[in-house]
């Protein structure tokens, strides 16, 4: 299968076009530090790809860390629970960092950070019952798109899934939070990837990372190499450094040379992908039964008075993590949650961090408003550039004529919104805000049935 | 705090800009500006002059009238200005000038929607109409460096229609030294062959074009040229040498707005070219064919792309697909 060069594997199949982005990833050598925990957390009942959770508890009802206060009966979702120990001060909407509206669990914090009394080490000896325990867990992708990582590890057992790829490629720029999970809490990492191979029975894992991370890299090669006694399953995996390598779809390409049909999973084609941070979540939780309230996050860019790999509660406001780094040294004309190829720009920073949120960054200027949008010179950089062999112009011609069958024909919806074709456009055009335009049409048209 | 912008991922953008590109395509043309110069004389800078004035000129007035905003900034109108007097010989009036850029400008750039929007390449289009509407005067040929000496210059056939009759004997020839420094009658800007290389390399360095349509191009020239010669190796070199094919090859032939955006494509494309341009000059009653084949070429483009559209990740042949929509 894969070529093994010096203990470490190569891609199997390079990733098409893709860009070389700055990785101003200037806050790697800082250690995640704790934030001092805020007055109140809110809660969104939206957290993750899925059915959204309906409150458990009640206005006025105190609640303790760890403990739900969010449940969903459907299949595709995961519970939420409180990050902080108080009183629920309300169940009011909220403004997330997607501009929606969602109803939320406002809980006043008490200080005193009780555990919830019912949190103990779950069992799990047995696919299923590791399965209800990472579901009982919270447990989203943390690596910023928020599956609910049950619903992944829930493949049907005749499905012949052999690779487990742990992706710690961390392409955006700025982020270092997966690198320093790499640096700091290799042996959870090493923890999750046995417990998740020895009990869903992966005969290949494949640990991959950017060959830009160095240090990463030796820390998790001196794993690998560890591991050799123990059966030699784990394999760790460079790729050029090169946006979007850390998309599941690329990541799976990469492992394994095989290629995931549009609208299709990672488990269609025998592999499930994690992100570095959930695995050594799921070793921490399965050691202490601690739920997901907390999760670590990089603060950084040019407004930034203190950049920061911060481990916040759940629920904390935007505005109160970057307080804690420092605040503000510039007047920050864009604030993103997330990285600056896919993240999100924020409104205020009074929305909450949600699981998924890897990165709060804030730019004292905005080359998107500077770079005005002209006309298409047809120049092709944006096909080049896109990694699932799209036509970006063509998509956006036709999505500004509605021609819905056109946009089928083009392939509008394999695209995953990476960026890489508005981030080589010479002309500034909006790309991606296109594709979604033509995603939107073809809806709409309903032609894609 | 108050005004943050909100806008559509991604947050970042590289640095190319199409004045940018553009740039670089004019930087590409001067070291064959500078050539033209020195082996016609400063007559030449006048015709860019006039046709890079007359270029920007129109562009700002059709812009102006049209009521559309004014796009003179992105430098396109400079190149096709450029490319124009490129394309033209030395002894050109002015105002035949003028009514080749009004053409290219007006009416193949801006009446179909400005920049990216022409169908064909506007100089190119600019040129065919002044040769067919004043075809004794664009190709009436100055001897090379004869400015120098003060004597009124002298006409001169090209290389391209010395050899239509040559038959393998190349007396009335320059040397395929001087043929590669550019020492031979022609168009202003297609006689320097090492000038234009230097630019093409240039273009290609900085990633503005691909070597894709420029090696085809020239490389199906060059198949057919020596099929065509019998294996004579010389006639393929003066071939490749003469005409406008370099000039085509690498400025032209490569205009984004004409030609696709795949490499299969673009291959496609460019291996048209070679063979339009070769069966023009091996055959036609003409002796040259770049600017025709480029043209035809440049029409069959959206079909060209439609052919050639890439296949989105992961999807698997269309039969199949639809099988699996049958079940």
């Amino acid at each position: 299968m894969s070529k093994n060069i010096g203990g470490i594997l190569k891609a199997v199949r390079q990733v098409r076009g893709g860009v070389f982005v700055d990785h101003n990833k200037d806050t790697k050598n800082l250690e995640v530090v704790r934030i001092t925990p805020p007055e109140k957390v809110v809660l969104p009942m939206q957290q993750h790809i899925g059915a959204p959770c309906i409150p458990t508890v009640k206005v006025g009802e105190h609640v303790d860390v760890g403990q739900v206060i969010g449940d969903s009966d459907k299949y595709v979702s995961a519970p939420i629970h409180a990050s902080v120990s108080g009183t629920v001060k309300s169940l009011a909407e909220v403004r997330v960092a997607s501009g929606k509206m969602f109803p939320a669990v406002t809980i006043e914090n008490d200080g005193e950070m009780t555990l919830f009394s019912g949190i103990e080490p779950p069992k799990a000896d047995t696919r299923e019952d590791l399965i209800k325990a990472v579901r009982a867990s919270g447990l989203v992708g943390l690596g910023g798109a928020g599956f609910p990582t049950h619903v992944k590890l829930n493949f049907p057992p005749d499905k012949n899934i052999d690779t487990l790829i742990i992706n710690a490629a961390e392409c955006e720029p700025y982020i270092t939070v997966d690198y320093r999970e790499c640096i700091d809490n290799s042996w959870d990492i090493i923890g999750g990837i046995y417990t998740l191979s020895e009990i869903m029975g992966f005969k290949n894992v494949v640990i991959a990372v950017e060959d830009n991370k160095t240090d990463a890299i030796r820390v998790l090669k001196n794993i690998a190499d560890k591991d050799n006694d123990a059966g030699d399953i784990v394999k760790l995996m460079t790729l050029k450094s090169k946006y979007p390598q850390g998309a599941e779809k690329m990541m799976v390409q990469s492992a394994t040379g095989r290629r995931i049909p549009p609208g299709k999973l990672p488990a269609d084609v025998g592999c499930v992908v994690m992100n570095v941070a959930s695995t050594a979540f799921i070793s921490r939780y399965l050691k202490t039964g601690k739920p997901l309230v907390s999760r670590s996050m990089t603060v950084s860019g040019s407004a930034i008075a203190e950049p920061k790999n911060v481990r916040v509660p759940i629920g904390v406001s935007a505005g109160e993590v970057i307080d804690f780094c420092g605040g503000f040294k510039a007047e920050p004309v864009k604030i993103i949650a997330g990285g600056p190829m896919m993240g999100t720009a924020l409104v205020n920073t009074e929305v909450p961090v949600l699981k998924s949120n890897n990165a709060l960054l804030a730019f004292a200027d905005d080359i998107t408003t500077n770079k005005k949008e002209r006309a298409c010179i047809h120049c092709g950089r944006c096909a080049d550039a896109c990694p699932m062999s799209l036509v970006p112009t063509n998509i956006e011609k036709s999505a500004l004529r509605r021609d819905a069958e056109s946009l089928v024909k083009e392939g509008v919806n394999v695209c995953m919104e990476c960026g890489s074709c508005a981030y080589s456009c010479p002309a500034g055009k909006p790309l991606v805000q296109y594709m979604r335009l033509g995603k939107e049409v073809v809806r709409e048209a309903g032609a894609n049935k | 705090m108050k005004n943050l912008t909100v806008s559509a991922s991604p947050h970042v953008r590289a640095s190319d800009t199409v004045t940018g590109i553009m740039l670089d395509v004019i930087i590409a043309l001067i070291p064959s500006l500078i050539a033209s110069v020195v082996i016609f004389g400063f007559r030449t800078l006048l015709i860019t002059f006039v046709c890079v004035a007359c270029c920007v000129l129109f562009e700002l007035l059709s812009r102006k009238i049209m009521k559309r905003d004014v796009t003179i900034g992105d430098l396109s109108a400079v190149v096709t200005g450029m490319l124009l007097a490129f394309n033209l010989p030395v002894s050109i009036p002015l105002w035949m000038c003028v009514i080749g850029c009004f053409f290219a400008i007006v009416v193949i750039k801006q009446f179909f929607g400005g920049i990216g929007q022409n169908f064909v390449n506007p100089a190119i289009g600019g040129r065919i109409v002044m040769l067919v509407s004043f075809s004794s005067a664009m190709t009436n040929w100055t001897e090379p460096l004869v400015w120098r000496s003060g004597v009124d210059a002298e006409t001169t056939a090209t290389p391209l229609s010395i050899l239509k009759n040559a038959n393998g004997v190349y007396d009335g020839l320059p040397s395929l030294r001087d043929m590669f420094l550019g020492i031979r009658g022609g168009c202003i800007g297609e006689v320097c062959a090492a000038a234009l290389i230097i630019g093409g390399i240039y273009l290609i360095l900085r990633r503005v074009i691909k070597p894709t349509i420029p090696l085809c191009f020239i490389g199906t020239v060059a198949v057919i040229m020596l099929m065509a010669g019998k294996g004579d190796f010389k006639f393929m070199c003066y071939e490749l040498l003469s005409g406008g094919l370099l000039l085509g090859a690498v400025f032209m032939a490569t205009d984004y707005a004409t030609s696709p955006i795949t490499t299969k494509g673009k291959i496609i494309f460019a291996v048209g070219c070679g063979v339009i341009t070769s069966v023009i000059r091996l055959f036609a009653n003409l002796p040259e064919g770049v600017s025709y084949s480029i043209i035809i070429m440049n029409i069959l483009v959206p079909h060209i792309e439609a052919l050639t559209r890439p296949k989105p990740f992961g999807t698997v042949k269309e039969k199949k697909n639809k099988e699996e929509a049958a079940s």
